[in-house]
Order: structure tokens, then C-alpha cells, then sequence
């Protein structure tokens, strides 16, 4: 099992030290493909453009699709009429594979065709080609990516909620807190095992982001790389965009290993911090 | 215990190998790699004609996913496996694979009928460095302009030959609620696809052999210029065209919603069977001015070619030899509606053979055919460009020094 995992991940460092003849490896090269990714021009723009729009991706998810799932958790904690039936609502998307959400959201969002723009139509306002203006593509993309998985953060945010004692809830009730109090400062430090969870998910993921953006908007992250994140620039770099591009090994290995080490980094970084602040809350 | 998992490991890698590994083929079988999963049936009935001729050869078809392809077929050749025969993209795409040592060189001796194919077909099909042709080219295509002729007839319209009827032809399909041109900007190949169409004629015949010996750049006033003029066509595309794709902007003109579409001869065959009743013309682009080219963008699919590792080069080279043919290019015309580059190729289809004859004024895809050999691509530069330029974030001026800017890295001409 170990081969399995190790060798990929060495051969992709080891190619990221090697200029390729073609689809050869050829000769060692030092650090070059890795200055190349980052500083050299047009990569470095192309590699910072997709890592900021990562950052964008991971922070609007974190809020946006990450504090609905909070509040969607606590609505149906409080047990309302019809929670069991919601919750399996809330869920459903997150059952569908990311293709399938992405091409029902493509249809959608279509400029002449989708649904979203007869809506807007219907109210008098005028639709757009969201999925191909550059102020709006990629929040589209995040919309959907919410749309798909708030049901998961949530699951698990209910989960955690259900393991705080009613009678904890029960007693803040009883001193007057309201529901903004129970979900800001008794609910939030108690379900920190979840939230921990959550943020390394969510942050694994839009790091690595790659199907719906790919199904939606194309592996060049159109329009005119609005969309471009580093799953799709690794991509395209590596194995070449037949419509346009060539393999590129070296480079792709060289994004593919400063990656691993920013997710890996980070990621050991701050589950440092979120299990301490587990402890302290 | 050490030794007990590096056994078990020995035998899970030789299992592994023994189930994963595309096997070259045994002997009187050559196996044939493509991308072009779609014609599976026109290949069979190509091959069983070989293999009639070829008695002791069987050929066995074997498709990939377009997408993976050429990473399917790089591993598969660095291990020493892949098809004895192989379906290559020309130019770059080509030169990757060749210059890694994985395809079997071609000359005079091992195929003689490389002397049925013109210098543009082999040129597209050879190995700069070394000056040999690794591939046999299977179909040349040709980038126009589609003209649905009841729409026009219904507008009381005549096709465009210059940029000012162009406009005029637009202006009046869009007051009788018409979208005058299909395309959209969503596919970024295919952003590239309609600039070369439009740009070709109004750069002129001169303007790609300036380019190579680095008398102008993508900065050039003619080329800017072009892409000027192309902003002009936004008002004549469909509504929010920045998020029109591919496929939207084929079913707008197939249903007849869009009067005209930016494309490529290769959607021939696909428009008829999508549409068979569809009453459909392929002309050059309009020229800048009355009496001035009207040229269309020609260049080179791919070919056939030869793994270097091939267990049955023998056959192998006899079925590339066979595909050389007149006989083969007769038939592959008809078959696929594609205009085969063997010389002396009978093109029956009478929409084809149109294509053929406009080939005559024609001009290379800049892009594909001279700049799509090292990164940054020049298709990756213009891609990018062009989507934005259309969309009003970037300037045609500023399209063309990033182009200029990306290819100069490893451009020598312009590096002067």
C-alpha cells in the first residue's frame, strides 16, 4: 500500500528536478522548473492568479456555505416541524458526484436557456452569462460548490451539537440567553471538535479544487482564466490541454509538489492551533 | 516477515503489470491507438479492407477518451507499450512524443508513399530538430465560415464577401430576429478557432511569413488591427456570447436560430448527422476589401504513426504504408468527410470538394501551426486573450503583446 502512495508522490518530486525532452525526462535541472512556476514570466502570473483565487474559494466557502451549514444545523437541532424531512433535503445534493451537479448547474446558469435568467426575467431584472463574465464566474462556481456540499458541514455540525448536554442548553435558556447567545457563545467553543473537522476539509478541498470547476467552466478556467485555480493549472500544465497546450511534466510536477507542501504546511499548522483551541474552550 | 511482503509485493506488481499493461500486439496483429472514439465504424470497414488485401494481419481498433489521450499514450510509450500504429496530433503535439525517441522515423524507404503527400502535410508531421517525418498525415482541415442558406434566403440576404457586407448581412438578420453569428466565447479553442477565421483575411497572405523570419510580432499594427475589427462582431452574437459554449453555439445554428457559425471543416460530417435536412454552405471569410483574398486558415489534424517499440514493425509499417494510398485516401474521404492529404485523393462530396478548392487561397492557423510547439503556446496566449478582449477587460493592442511577450521566451525571431 505504501508503493502505492510513496512512488507516485517521489516520482513527481523527482520530475520536478528534470527537463523533459518531449514526454522524456531528460536532464537534471536544479530548482529551474520550481523558479520558473514562480517567478518566471507568464507562469508566475498564471501559478498567483490560481493560488488567489484558491484563497477566495476557501474563504467564501468557509463563510458562505460553511455558516449556513451552522445555522441550517441549529434549525434543525431545535427539532422545528418537519426537520427529519429537511435534513434529508439539506443532505441530497451531497449524494450527487460533482459532474452531475456541475452540468445541472452549467444548464442553469445558461445565458439564453437557464433557468436562473428566466427567473430574474420574470421580475423584470436582466439576466447575464454568469458563467462566462469574469465578475461572476467564479462566484458562481462557489455558489454551486455550496449549493453541492452544505449539507455535509451541517451533518456534521448537527452532530456535534447533538453531543452538547440539554441540560447545558437548558440552563443558558434559563438565564435569558436568546438563540443568537446559545449559537455565538455556548453552541460555537462546544462543537470546536467539528469546526476543526470542517475547516481542514473545506480547506483540503478548495485547495485541491478540480471537478466542478473543470466541468463547468473548462480546463483553461475560462473566461480568460477568471476561473483558474491551481487543480486546473497543475492539470493543464502536466498533461497538456489538447486544444492548446503540451505536456509539461517538469512544471506540472514542480506546482504539483508546491501544492502538497502549502496544503500539508498549512494543514499541520492549523490543526496545531484548532486542537489547542479545542482544549482552551 | 520482510521477505514474506516483498514477495507479496513481487506478486501484486507482476499481477498488476500482467492486468494493467495494454500488451503489443502478437504476431499478425497490429493494434491501432486513436483519440477518435467516434469513427470506430468507419475504421473497421477501412481495416477490413486491409486486412482482405493483407491476409495474415489482423488490425484491432483501440479508442481513448479524447481528453486523456496523449497522457494515456505517454505513459503507456515510456513503459515500452502503447499501439504498434498510432494516431498523433501534428505539429507540437507531434514533435512531444517524437522527440522523446517513442515513434519510428519515416522516410522514402520504409514508406515510400510519403511522395503522395505535399511539403505542408509532411512539415506539419516532422521533427524540427532533426528534419524527419515521424507521422503519415491523415486529413487536412480547413477553418470558414458556415452559411445556413434558408435563413439567408428567408432574410433575403446574400452570403458576405467583404467585412462591410459582413456588418450589413449581421444588421439585417438581427432586425428580423436572427442571431446573425452562432458562436460564443465559452470554449476557449474555440474563441481561437473564430479569431483565426476572421483574422486570416484581414492580416493578409504576407503576414505569417513576417512573423516567422521576426519581421513583425503579435504587436504588428496589421495584427491588432484584425483584432479590432473583431469587437465589431459582438453586436451581431448571441445574447451574454461570453457564456455561450461550444455545443450551445452548434445547436443555434443547426436549429437555424443563428445564420451563420465560425468553424471548422470537421464539423461537416457532425452538422449532417445531426441535422440531415439542413441546407448548408462552407465559404472563405470575408475579405478586408472588394478584390482582396478572402483566405480561409488550413492546417493538419495528426497522422499515423509507428511506435519505435512496436513488437510488429513489420505490419505495422504495412498498414501505414496502405493508409498512404490513394485507395485508402478515396475511401477515407467519403468515410469520415474529412479531405485527405494524399495527392490525387478523389473527393466526391460535392460540400467537400467545395472545401478542397477554397483550400487553394488558403493561409496557415497561425497559432496551431507555427506557435504551438513549445510553452507557453501560442494557443494558450490567444485563448486567454481573446475571451477577455471580446469581454472588454483587455485591449486587442494589449492581446497582442502578451502574445508577443509569452512566445518570445523561446521565439527567436522575435527575441532580436
Amino acid at each position: 500500500m505504501s508503493l502505492f502512495v510513496a512512488w507516485p508522490l517521489l516520482s513527481a518530486l523527482r520530475y520536478a528536478f528534470f527537463s523533459f525532452k518531449g514526454v522524456a525526462p531528460d536532464a537534471f535541472v536544479g530548482l529551474a522548473n520550481f523558479r520558473d512556476v514562480l517567478t518566471s514570466e507568464p507562469y508566475a502570473s498564471w501559478t498567483w492568479r490560481a493560488l488567489w483565487h484558491n484563497v477566495i474559494v476557501f474563504t467564501s466557502l468557509m463563510v458562505v456555505q460553511n455558516g449556513l451549514a451552522y445555522l441550517i444545523a441549529f434549525a434543525l437541532l431545535k427539532g422545528l416541524p418537519g426537520h427529519r424531512v429537511h435534513q434529508v433535503i439539506v443532505f441530497l445534493p451531497v449524494v450527487l458526484s460533482a459532474v452531475i451537479v456541475g452540468f445541472l448547474w452549467k444548464l442553469f446558469l445558461h445565458p439564453m436557456f437557464g433557468m436562473v435568467n428566466a427567473a430574474l426575467a420574470l421580475v423584470g431584472l436582466p439576466g447575464r452569462p454568469w458563467l462566462g463574465d469574469e465578475a461572476t464566474a467564479l462566484g458562481s462556481l462557489i455558489f454551486t460548490n455550496a449549493w453541492h456540499w452544505v449539507g455535509f458541514p451541517a451533518l456534521i455540525f448537527l452532530a456535534g451539537m447533538q453531543r452538547i448536554q440539554k441540560e447545558t442548553l437548558e440552563a443558558a435558556r434559563i438565564d435569558g440567553a436568546n438563540d443568537r447567545v446559545l449559537l455565538t457563545r455556548i453552541i460555537w467553543p462546544l462543537v470546536a471538535p467539528a469546526t476543526t473537522i470542517i475547516f481542514t476539509l473545506t480547506f483540503i478541498g478548495s485547495f485541491n479544487w478540480f471537478e466542478l470547476p473543470y466541468v463547468m467552466t473548462g480546463l483553461n478556467g475560462s473566461p480568460g482564466g477568471a476561473t483558474d485555480v491551481l487543480g486546473l493549472y497543475f492539470y493543464r500544465t502536466a498533461f497538456g490541454n489538447t486544444t492548446s497546450g503540451l505536456q509539461d511534466f517538469g512544471r506540472g510536477s514542480a506546482l504539483a509538489v508546491l501544492m502538497f507542501l502549502f496544503i500539508a504546511t498549512t494543514c499541520a499548522v492549523a490543526l496545531r492551533y484548532l486542537r489547542r483551541r479545542e482544549i482552551q474552550l | 516477515m520482510l521477505k514474506r511482503i516483498g514477495r507479496r509485493m513481487l506478486a501484486a506488481t507482476i499481477a498488476a503489470g500482467v492486468l494493467f499493461a495494454p500488451a503489443l500486439a502478437q504476431a499478425g496483429e497490429v493494434t491501432f491507438w486513436t483519440w477518435r472514439q467516434e469513427d470506430r465504424a468507419a475504421y473497421a470497414e477501412l481495416f477490413a479492407e486491409f486486412m482482405k488485401a493483407n491476409p495474415g494481419i489482423t488490425v484491432k481498433f483501440e479508442s481513448f477518451a479524447v481528453e486523456q489521450y496523449a497522457t494515456v499514450l505517454s505513459t503507456a510509450l515510456a513503459a515500452g507499450k502503447g499501439g504498434d500504429v498510432i494516431h498523433t496530433r501534428a505539429y507540437g503535439g507531434l514533435e512531444q512524443f517524437a522527440k522523446a525517441g517513442y515513434l519510428l522515423a519515416l522516410d522514402n524507404a520504409n514508406v515510400p508513399e510519403l511522395a503522395n503527400l505535399g511539403d505542408d502535410a509532411k512539415a506539419s508531421l516532422t521533427l524540427r530538430a532533426d528534419g524527419k517525418v515521424y507521422s503519415y498525415a491523415f486529413a487536412s482541415q480547413t477553418l470558414g465560415l458556415y452559411v445556413n442558406n434558408e435563413v439567408f434566403k428567408r432574410a433575403g440576404v446574400t452570403p458576405p464577401t467583404t467585412w462591410a457586407e459582413l456588418i450589413a448581412v449581421s444588421k439585417t438578420l438581427k432586425d428580423k430576429g436572427v442571431v446573425p453569428l452562432a458562436n460564443g466565447m465559452a470554449t476557449a479553442w474555440m474563441a481561437e478557432v473564430f479569431t483565426s477565421v476572421f483574422t486570416n483575411p484581414l492580416v493578409g497572405p504576407e503576414f505569417s511569413a513576417d512573423l516567422l523570419s521576426g519581421k513583425a510580432t503579435f504587436s504588428d499594427a496589421r495584427y491588432v488591427g484584425a483584432l479590432t475589427k473583431l469587437l465589431e462582431l459582438r453586436d451581431y452574437m448571441p445574447p451574454g456570447f461570453t457564456g455561450i459554449d461550444y455545443p450551445t453555439a452548434q445547436q443555434l445554428f443547426l436549429s437555424g436560430r443563428a445564420a451563420m457559425f465560425a468553424g471548422g471543416s470537421f464539423e461537416i460530417a457532425n452538422f449532417r448527422k445531426q441535422n440531415p435536412k439542413l441546407d448548408m454552405t462552407f465559404i472563405a471569410p470575408p475579405a478586408p476589401q472588394v478584390g482582396a483574398p478572402r483566405l480561409v486558415s488550413k492546417f493538419f489534424d495528426g497522422g499515423y504513426a509507428v511506435n519505435a517499440k512496436s513488437s510488429n514493425q513489420a505490419d505495422a509499417l504495412k498498414l501505414v504504408r496502405w493508409m498512404g494510398t490513394k485507395q485508402f485516401g478515396d475511401r477515407f474521404s467519403a468515410l469520415l468527410g474529412n479531405i485527405s492529404p494524399i495527392k490525387g485523393v478523389t473527393i466526391a462530396d460535392p460540400m467537400l470538394a467545395e472545401v478542397a478548392k477554397l483550400n487553394e487561397t488558403s493561409a496557415p492557423y497561425i497559432t496551431a501551426v507555427y506557435f504551438r510547439y513549445d510553452s507557453p503556446t501560442g494557443s494558450e496566449l490567444l485563448q486567454a486573450g481573446i475571451q477577455k478582449m471580446m469581454a472588454g477587460s483587455m485591449t486587442p493592442a494589449e492581446v497582442g503583446a502578451s502574445m508577443t511577450q509569452g512566445i518570445t521566451r523561446y521565439f527567436k525571431p522575435f527575441q532580436k
